[in-house]
């Protein structure tokens, strides 16, 4: 039985739920707030709001200087690129780990996720040489591959926690009507397992879009997404920090968007099988 | 054969001729994000006018992962860039790694022996032009005049150290929150550790003698942090330690400094309508201690050509049209003398128009007085005003500058930031070979 809540013990935490939400998207917001101001407006001690000087003009100088669009569809190419080949490694293999445990299957799972534990920059050379010699660096289907690599721990493990909810005795079910492997995978297990999926998807997605180490070492100007467009408009001598968050928001944007429409498909896929 | 057929066959012939003519050549620019190269891209009409044939593409990067993305490339032989923006550090280092393309043989227009001595030699490896200089930088005092005025002080062009802490007194005024000096704090062997070694140089401090032996043990070094930090802490502003270029600039800008000592690129900045002291700001050669050294520093940003390029000509055709005489006119034409890439030619300075410029002479001056191949008072194995030519310095430099900085954040005393300095520096040089 559900315990009562106070209206105050409920005012209490709403609030404090508020404050954190606040405290903790802050940072973006002051940077939004930032790329409308002018240069002198964005870095006044004290901080100005009220009467800072608001301009459109730091967005107006970021489109003209760049070519917005080629990073943005990059960004796009990559991110939802590299989810969906890794969705499409990931859940053959999950499915393997959860229904079809080996001895060591645990132990895999554990060396999987310890490999996103190691420095990106430990395997920067040996990457970069192996991309140069088969002739993937800065091309899109290099970046897919490489950051499909990246966080295809994450998707299987992800999947297989998801998987591990889903009775197994459907799946034997499936399989004494006569389902295959591939029907039993595709038009059983993917259906009752599509929040979690879509969860894992969303998640990579943004992932993917927001990396900034690979996507700017492995690309000089075709492939480039817009974590290298915002890197661009950094500058150690000169204040561009209004540009520096014009570009940002520029960038953020898209990403912000979805999450914010797919909060609900976000929150329950990261949920689900929490409460038994 | 009638005279149609033969038309049509003049004419795909012409066609392919021409096609093989224009055929495209693509070359990638790596550069970093300042005013001069911002600008340099939205004057490329001028070079597409010129050289039809070859297209540039942009590949613009913060400084230290352009360093990073470059020096990967460029290491494995990756090919990636045809022309790279890199700095006097870099250049005597992959120069003699023989990961740039000479550049000897720029044509006679280029005028090679035009190019300021300074930056000429900072960029040229046993007798090997590596890289043209874009632009060339020292650094210098910027100081408030009406606050020096008012302290009823008067700023010597040629200012020693006693002077510039004579003044920093005078000026700074907490109530008013005025701080008498900013100077940076930031650690980073391009940041804080940039400063002090060009100050230390006044001071007559080196970070090796002859035989790469770490020198931070010597009175000379003491005299430069214990100075250092006494001004910083008496006259600086608070917090003092997180302050790199941009933080010192925001605060000069806003009023908020009597004095600064930095880049000479900044001058367009102060005096810049995001500067609320614009018509307030007079320039002054950086200090010395009167032992015949300034503290100033010499850097120019330069444009090289990696050995792995496979356009090698058609990036030199943008090097010589970037770093040309013909290119200073044609901003000068398009935004003023005021905005042309200083630093760089003795004939912009011998221009009378140039010469109008507030801090052109300055500039010219600091320059002059930097020696890349003799930075101190005593003998040194390197070359390098602010910085130590070897590989290893990028390393040394910013853990130097942490003990440094936290030395300026009150966490260690003068002495035991030498100290460790010292043990740091002198274990680093033996586990490159360097010493015994």
């Amino acid at each position: 039985m559900a315990r009562a809540v106070s209206p105050r013990r409920k005012t209490l935490t709403t609030l404090a739920a508020w404050s954190v939400a606040f405290i903790i998207f802050f940072p973006v917001l002051w940077m939004i707030l930032t790329s409308f101001k002018t240069e002198a407006s964005a870095v006044a001690s004290p901080p100005e709001l009220l009467g800072a000087d608001w301009t459109l003009e730091n967005y107006a100088e970021v489109w003209q200087r760049s070519d917005y669009p080629r990073f943005f569809w990059n960004s796009v190419v990559i991110s939802l690129g590299s989810t969906l080949l890794g969705l499409a490694v990931a859940i053959p293999a999950a499915w393997a780990m959860a229904f079809v445990p080996g001895k060591r299957t645990k132990d895999l799972l554990m060396w999987m996720l310890s490999t996103k534990m190691m420095p990106a920059v430990a395997v920067m050379i040996p990457l970069y040489l192996l991309f140069l010699k088969l002739g993937l660096i800065d091309t899109r289907f290099g970046l897919v591959i490489a950051l499909m690599l990246m966080n295809l721990p994450i998707i299987v493990w992800m999947l297989y926690t998801y998987f591990r909810e889903i009775p197994g005795e459907i799946l034997e079910a499936a399989r004494m009507d006569g389902a295959g492997l591939v029907k039993e995978i595709l038009y059983v297990l993917t259906p009752m397992a599509l929040p979690g999926i879509a969860s894992t998807l969303l998640l990579n997605v943004i992932l993917a879009w927001n990396e900034a180490f690979w996507t700017i070492i492995l690309t000089t100007t075709k492939a480039a997404p817009l974590s290298a467009f915002i890197a661009s408009f950094s500058a150690p001598q000169g204040l561009f920090y209004a540009k520096l968050s014009a570009a940002s928001t520029m960038a953020i944007a898209p990403i912000l968007i979805l999450g914010w429409f797919s909060q609900k498909q976000l929150v329950r896929g990261l949920t689900f099988g929490a409460v038994k | 054969m009638n005279i149609s057929l033969r038309a049509l066959l003049g004419a795909t012939v012409s066609f392919t001729l021409a096609g093989a003519a224009l055929a495209e050549t693509t070359i990638t620019v790596a550069t970093v994000n300042n005013g001069d190269m911002i600008r340099m891209q939205g004057l490329m009409d001028d070079f597409y006018a010129k050289h039809p044939d070859i297209k540039v593409e942009w590949v613009t990067l913060e400084e230290n992962v352009l360093r990073q993305n470059v020096t990967t490339d460029i290491a494995t032989g990756g090919g990636q860039y045809d022309v790279l923006t890199i700095g006097t550090y870099e250049v005597p280092i992959w120069g003699k790694q023989g990961w740039l393309t000479s550049l000897n043989d720029l044509p006679a227009e280029y005028d090679v022996d035009d190019l300021l001595p300074a930056i000429r030699g900072g960029l040229t490896v046993d007798g090997n032009l590596y890289a043209a200089p874009f632009y060339g930088e020292s650094s210098m005092v910027m100081y408030r005049k009406d606050l020096m005025e008012a302290a009823g002080l008067t700023m010597p062009d040629a200012p020693t150290w006693a002077d510039i802490e004579k003044a920093a007194a005078a000026m700074t005024n907490r109530d008013a929150d005025i701080n008498g000096v900013c100077l940076r704090g930031k650690a980073g062997w391009g940041e804080n550790m940039a400063f002090l070694t060009a100050m230390s140089n006044s001071f007559g401090a080196r970070w090796f003698d002859e035989n790469w032996n770490p020198q931070f043990d010597q009175p000379e070094w003491k005299a430069t942090l214990d100075f250092y930090l006494n001004l910083m802490n008496n006259y600086g502003p608070a917090g003092a330690s997180n302050n790199g270029f941009n933080e010192n600039l925001t605060l000069f800008n806003q009023g908020k400094c009597g004095m600064w000592i930095d880049a000479t690129v900044a001058a367009s900045f102060v005096t810049g309508k995001d500067s609320t002291v614009a018509d307030k700001v007079g320039f002054a050669l950086a200090p010395d201690n009167g032992l015949g050294k300034r503290g100033n520093w010499l850097w120019a940003w330069s444009l090289a050509i990696p050995s792995s390029s496979d356009a090698p000509d058609a990036a030199k055709t943008f090097v010589n049209w970037a770093t040309s005489k013909g290119y200073l006119e044609l901003v000068a034409s398009k935004e003023g003398w005021a905005n042309v890439p200083p630093g760089t030619r003795t004939s912009l300075y011998e221009n009378p128009e140039y010469q109008k410029v507030p801090f052109a002479k300055m500039t010219l001056d600091s320059i002059n007085s930097a020696d890349p191949n003799a930075p101190t008072v005593k003998p040194v194995p390197y070359v390098g005003v602010q910085f130590v030519a070897i590989p290893e310095f990028q390393g040394l430099g910013t853990t130097v500058g942490e003990i440094f900085s936290a030395a300026l954040a009150g966490q260690k005393t003068a002495d035991e930031a030498l100290a460790e300095a010292q043990t740091a520096v002198a274990d680093e040089m033996k586990a490159a070979g360097y010493i015994q």
